[in-house]
């Protein structure tokens, strides 16, 4: 079954056309990497899924649920999309073990005590479990990105949405975020991931989506898109970043 | 008279002007900072009719001089509506509307202050609005405002001095009394002028205090 179902998706900021109907299918456990550059709508794109942008037109259906339907309770479909953001905003006011139970508890998904457990768990699987205590401020950007990631698990998603989750770090911190990344990947959960990191594209990927100018121009294995680009726009990019 | 009897027979007076001062201070306060709260969440709602009662408020009452405020409340709507008002009731209410308006305005500027991006990790993670404000945007945005909140306080406290002109009994009021019977402008505004200074000066080092409290330690950056 596809967890994501995208049709002739639309989206205007204003007169501006950010989104020119994108299609697009994710099957579970499927790792899909969007690349492209700037102002392409990625990361517009990604915001969609989880309704932080209200798509202007076009179909959504995340996990079977319809995000268009403006029925749908959005509080209980977003509990199953885990996102993790560029700039990692964990809460500054809460320690590491606070950031990650409080919406399990507080959407009654876990109790105090089995909160605290998987905190702890996941702490551990991201390689922070003595950071438990302390605050996001005495953290680097890498071990505050793997906090994100684990605070982001701890609802059980069934997707993960990753908007740019490197592009804040510091060079020597990427690969970190990106090793967890990678073993979740390896786990079987199925994640949308928009990145310019494009050695993480062509080793962990499954599909890669090359976005330009609010349309899908191209995508395909890792090895198509990058080993033998159609499009001349691919062919372009490909040759700036790599 | 010696000026040891003059501040012997004043200084009960005086305390309790400051009694009233304080009292007056405190009550409005507190009714402030809910209606500066309930004001704050009107304007930042979606319901354009709350959006421009909230804007209308706090823009009469900024445009407006509070001593002007005062007497249309005591004497202007009291004779058009034919009922009376006592004098520490109607400085409640000026000096609550008052502090209330700028609070909430005050209050906004710390929502606003927390970066957008807490509010959208808050929803993601499947929080509602209601929670993701109560557990992860006030708390942070009560620190940014402590200092401005402070500041806001001791104003207030020495906006009490304008209700004398309504004849409300505070610091200000008994000074002018004693002054207007023995004529002793210099040794009773100035002793009038320390005692806001003491009080005022401790109370901006107990915020201070409360301040420190609360942004250092936990987190903070």
């Amino acid at each position: 079954m596809a967890k994501v179902v995208v049709k002739n998706l639309h989206k205007n900021f204003g007169d501006l056309e950010v989104l020119k109907g994108i299609d697009l299918e994710v099957q579970d456990g499927e790792v899909v990497c969007l690349i492209g550059p700037s102002g392409s709508g990625k990361s517009t794109f990604l915001r969609c899924l989880n309704k932080l942008e209200e798509a202007t037109d076009g179909t959504i259906i995340v996990d079977g649920f319809d995000i268009m339907d403006r029925n749908a309770d959005i509080n209980k479909i977003r509990e199953n999309i885990g996102m993790v953001f560029q700039q990692f905003n964990l809460f500054p006011h809460l320690t590491v073990g606070k950031n990650i139970k409080l919406a399990p508890v507080d959407r009654k998904r876990l109790t105090e005590e089995e909160a605290e457990k998987t905190a702890r768990k996941l702490l551990e699987t991201v390689g922070l479990a003595e950071k438990y205590d302390e605050y996001p401020a005495n953290l680097s950007g890498g071990q505050q990105q793997r906090v994100a990631i684990a605070r982001a698990l701890a609802m059980k998603p069934d997707i993960m949405l990753f908007d740019e989750p490197t592009s804040a770090l510091d060079p020597e911190m990427v690969g970190e975020v990106l090793n967890v990344m990678k073993k979740l990947a390896e786990q079987g959960m199925t994640m949308v991931v928009v990145t310019h990191e494009m050695g993480f594209a062509r080793e962990v990927a499954d599909r890669v989506i090359f976005m330009d100018g609010g349309y899908i121009v191209e995508q395909g294995t890792p090895e198509e898109v990058f080993g033998n680009p159609q499009n001349k726009r691919t062919q372009d990019f490909l040759n700036m970043v790599l | 008279m010696s000026l040891y009897e003059l501040y012997a027979e004043s200084f009960p007076k005086l305390i309790a002007g400051l009694g009233i001062t304080i009292e007056l201070t405190v009550v409005s306060l507190i009714i402030a900072i809910i209606l500066g709260m309930i004001t704050c969440f009107f304007k930042i709602s979606k319901f354009k009719i709350l959006k421009a009662i909230a804007t209308i408020y706090v823009d009469i009452i900024r445009g407006t001089p509070l001593i002007i405020q005062a007497y249309f409340l005591f004497f202007g709507i009291t004779a058009a509506l034919k009922f009376t008002m006592g004098n520490f009731t109607a400085g409640v209410i000026v000096l609550s509307l008052n502090a209330g308006a700028y609070l909430s305005e005050i209050f906004r500027s710390g929502i606003n202050a927390v970066n957008k991006g807490q509010m959208e990790a808050a929803r993601s993670l499947g929080l509602p609005y209601h929670k993701a404000m109560t557990k992860v945007i006030l708390p942070q945005a009560i620190r940014i405002v402590i200092p401005s909140v402070a500041n806001q306080f001791i104003i207030t406290l020495k906006d009490t001095s304008i209700i004398s002109v309504i004849g409300a009994p505070e610091l200000m009021k008994a000074s002018n009394l004693i002054v207007s019977r023995n004529f002793k402008a210099f040794e009773i505004y100035g002793f009038t002028a320390v005692m806001y200074f003491i009080v005022i000066f401790s109370l901006t080092k107990i915020l201070g205090v409360l301040e420190r409290r609360l942004s250092n330690g936990k987190g903070s950056r």
